[in-house]
């Protein structure tokens, strides 16, 4: 049992159906105080509709929501110490930066002077110093994303809400973006709930992931949990790829019928007949398409029972020349066994 | 497995298709030929006929024979600023600004529930039924209000009823607002006014606040605003070049109508009723196009004004 007061989050069995639809069924979840805590599920799975509930944007149909011990499931989201940073940023287009950046203080009456030390401390922080003057229909995408950042944090909430931030910025600057998110949070201290589709991203930056699917929770871990030891065929598809094996390949495998899956970057190529060494698992099949990535190649294999592997390999020693002249080519599978993970039909 | 199919190739070239592809080759080209009818509709037609007003309240009247003479002047510029034209002037503006003032409050909450909460199904009802009245005739329904309004109509037989009679007639003494019954008031004018105008109002605020995110009345509340605040900071600036553009309808359509003040006014003239009486009755083409610019001068100061505001800001 944690220490109820390194909680920042808690709910306890919460629901919100919309009509005929669970949006969220009857979930539980503890975050903890400080940490980077993302929400991973495909769109429709239910993580936003959490997100707003934490915000009070919405009300839940039942169960209780707890910001650091205090009941505040009924509470409007001006009586919650959380912000949040939205997905399309919400910046205020009639008025400048530094408005916007001051909104909160200035509903709180703080000084005209103390206001404008403040929101230029932010902006310095977010790296946008000296666009107090700017109105947000003058930014790039990447700058309002910032001023929405500076905004949610000039009033140092005990959470920090994100709703898919990063996800109308092109990929370089999501990159940048995402390690300048983590190193802000790790300064300011702030937990930080971070709503994403991308699974790169969750891996990227949290300390601990909850998998959302259809309403529910599929698994709560870290990074490295969620990806090595997948709860379940769910989670094993929507955390990186996975190939699912089972039946009758699944038996001359491992004995046993029961499914598993195999992670694309455990799989070495061989060329057939090759000596292989214990504890591993073998299987023969041929390259049935060859997609080259640069930097790894990523291989469709058939199996001889027809079904398809994709196994994953850097280009270490080969060219795109060489890869791509594998096509049609019999190969070799091998992997160690230990990589295997069972798995529950989810 | 290789492509069998070939590329379907597109038809030979006729003269249409030749057409086509020279007017996109000249964009500029084609956006003059679809702009060429409304620019000859608005610059040709509309602003000849203002320019043609505008000179008409520069010529002269020849006073012995009413004829209209060659003589520029501005006689007819110093004959509004008679006592009994600036009357007429100030009773119609302090109406339009009253009328405008009023629709805003009545249009706003429907407008707020249309953009904001009404389902699709809803709102489509919802236009339909306020923009139903603009199908019938709007003299019928100004003749309506008269029913209504009048001496024997239904609010007197309601106060009648209820014992408010008393009521009524109070407020009918009321200098400047009443008259001898409800329709014969300046009262039943406004009335009148708000009625006929209410659905430009409703539509122009709907249409703008229809363009406010709601993500914005979250961030707001987000960062702590009550919803009075999130409305005075957030809402109201946005929907404001609504709330103007439909005070332009309310206020520009009371500056020149004559049909309500003619129906259910009393014998106090409006600009429009003057502008009508001086061209037809009078003949006095001149004096009638001078004070047909004065609205239009009012405007003008009022989009001014409106600017200076911040009212376009957001567009």
């Amino acid at each position: 049992m944690t220490d109820p007061s390194a909680i920042a989050v808690r709910l306890k069995n919460i629901s919100r159906h919309f009509g005929e639809v669970r949006a969220l069924d009857e979930i539980s979840l503890d975050i903890l105080d400080g940490e980077f805590f993302s929400m991973l599920g495909p769109s429709g799975s239910g993580k936003t509709t959490c997100l707003r509930l934490i915000a009070g944007f919405d009300l839940p149909t039942s169960g209780s929501i707890e910001l650091h011990g205090q009941e505040v499931g009924n509470l409007p989201p001006y009586e919650r110490e959380v912000n949040t940073v939205f997905q399309d940023y919400a910046l205020f287009p009639h008025m400048t930066v530094a408005d916007n950046v001051g909104y909160g203080l200035m509903i709180r009456k703080v000084s005209k002077a103390e206001r404008n030390k403040r929101v230029s401390e932010m902006l310095d922080l977010v790296q946008l110093p000296g666009m107090e003057q700017r109105k947000p229909m003058q930014l790039s995408g990447g700058q309002r994303q910032r001023v929405a950042l500076a905004r949610a944090l000039i009033l140092h909430p005990r959470v920090l809400l994100l709703d898919e931030p990063l996800g109308a910025l092109d990929l370089k600057l999501r990159q940048q973006m995402q390690i300048e998110l983590k190193t802000i949070q790790q300064r300011v201290g702030i937990t930080f709930i971070y709503v994403t589709h991308d699974q790169e991203e969750a891996l990227t930056m949290s300390d601990r992931i909850a998998v959302f699917n259809t309403g529910k929770i599929e698994q709560v871990g870290t990074p490295a949990e969620v990806y090595e030891y997948p709860a379940s065929e769910f989670v094993a598809g929507f955390v990186g790829v996975s190939n699912l094996i089972g039946g009758e390949t699944a038996r001359k495998l491992t004995g046993t019928s029961d499914e598993f899956t195999i992670r694309p970057e455990k799989i070495r190529l061989q060329e057939p007949g090759q000596p292989i060494g214990a504890e591993v698992c073998s299987i023969g099949g041929s390259i049935r398409d060859v997609i080259y990535l640069g930097m790894y190649t990523r291989y469709l294999v058939e199996l001889d029972d027809e079904s398809d592997l994709t196994v994953v390999q850097q280009n270490l020693h080969t060219t795109s020349m060489d890869v791509l002249a594998a096509r049609g080519r019999p190969v070799q599978l091998v992997w160690e066994r230990e990589h295997n993970r069972l798995v529950q039909r989810g | 497995m290789a492509a069998t199919t070939a590329y379907v190739p597109s038809p030979a070239p006729s003269f249409w298709r030749r057409a086509s592809t020279y007017f996109y080759r000249h964009p500029r080209l084609s956006l003059l030929m679809t702009l060429a009818l409304p620019m000859f509709w608005l610059v040709v037609i509309y602003l000849g006929s203002l320019l043609a007003l505008v000179a008409q309240s520069f010529y002269g009247v020849d006073s012995f024979t009413g004829q209209v003479t060659n003589q520029l002047t501005l006689d007819n510029y110093r004959l509004l600023l008679q006592p009994a034209n600036i009357d007429i002037i100030v009773r119609t503006v302090t109406m339009a600004a009253l009328v405008t003032v009023s629709a805003v409050p009545l249009a706003y909450p429907l407008a707020y529930y249309m953009a904001r909460y009404a389902s699709p199904r809803m709102k489509m009802i919802l236009y339909v039924l306020i923009l139903l009245p603009l199908w019938s005739s709007y003299l019928v329904r100004v003749y309506a209000w008269k029913l209504i309004l009048a001496q024997e109509g239904i609010v007197s037989w309601f106060a009648a009823q209820t014992g408010t009679s008393g009521l009524l007639d109070a407020f009918l003494q009321i200098p400047g607002v009443g008259g001898t019954s409800l329709a014969l008031s300046n009262f039943g004018i406004f009335i009148a006014f708000v009625y006929v105008w209410l659905p430009y109002m409703i539509i122009a605020i709907e249409a703008a606040l229809e363009r406010v995110p709601k993500s914005l009345l979250e961030a707001s509340g987000d960062l702590g605003a009550k919803p009075r605040t999130t409305f005075r900071q957030v809402i109201w600036p946005l929907a404001f070049p609504g709330v103007v553009a439909g005070s332009i309808f309310t206020f520009a359509l009371t500056l020149g109508d004559f049909v309500v003040p003619t129906v259910l006014g009393n014998s106090q003239y409006f600009i429009g009723q003057a502008v009508l009486t001086l061209q037809s009755t009078s003949g006095n083409m001149p004096l009638a196009a001078a004070l047909t610019v004065v609205p239009m001068l009012i405007m003008g100061v009022y989009l001014w004004f409106a600017k200076r505001l911040g009212a376009f800001d957001a567009l």
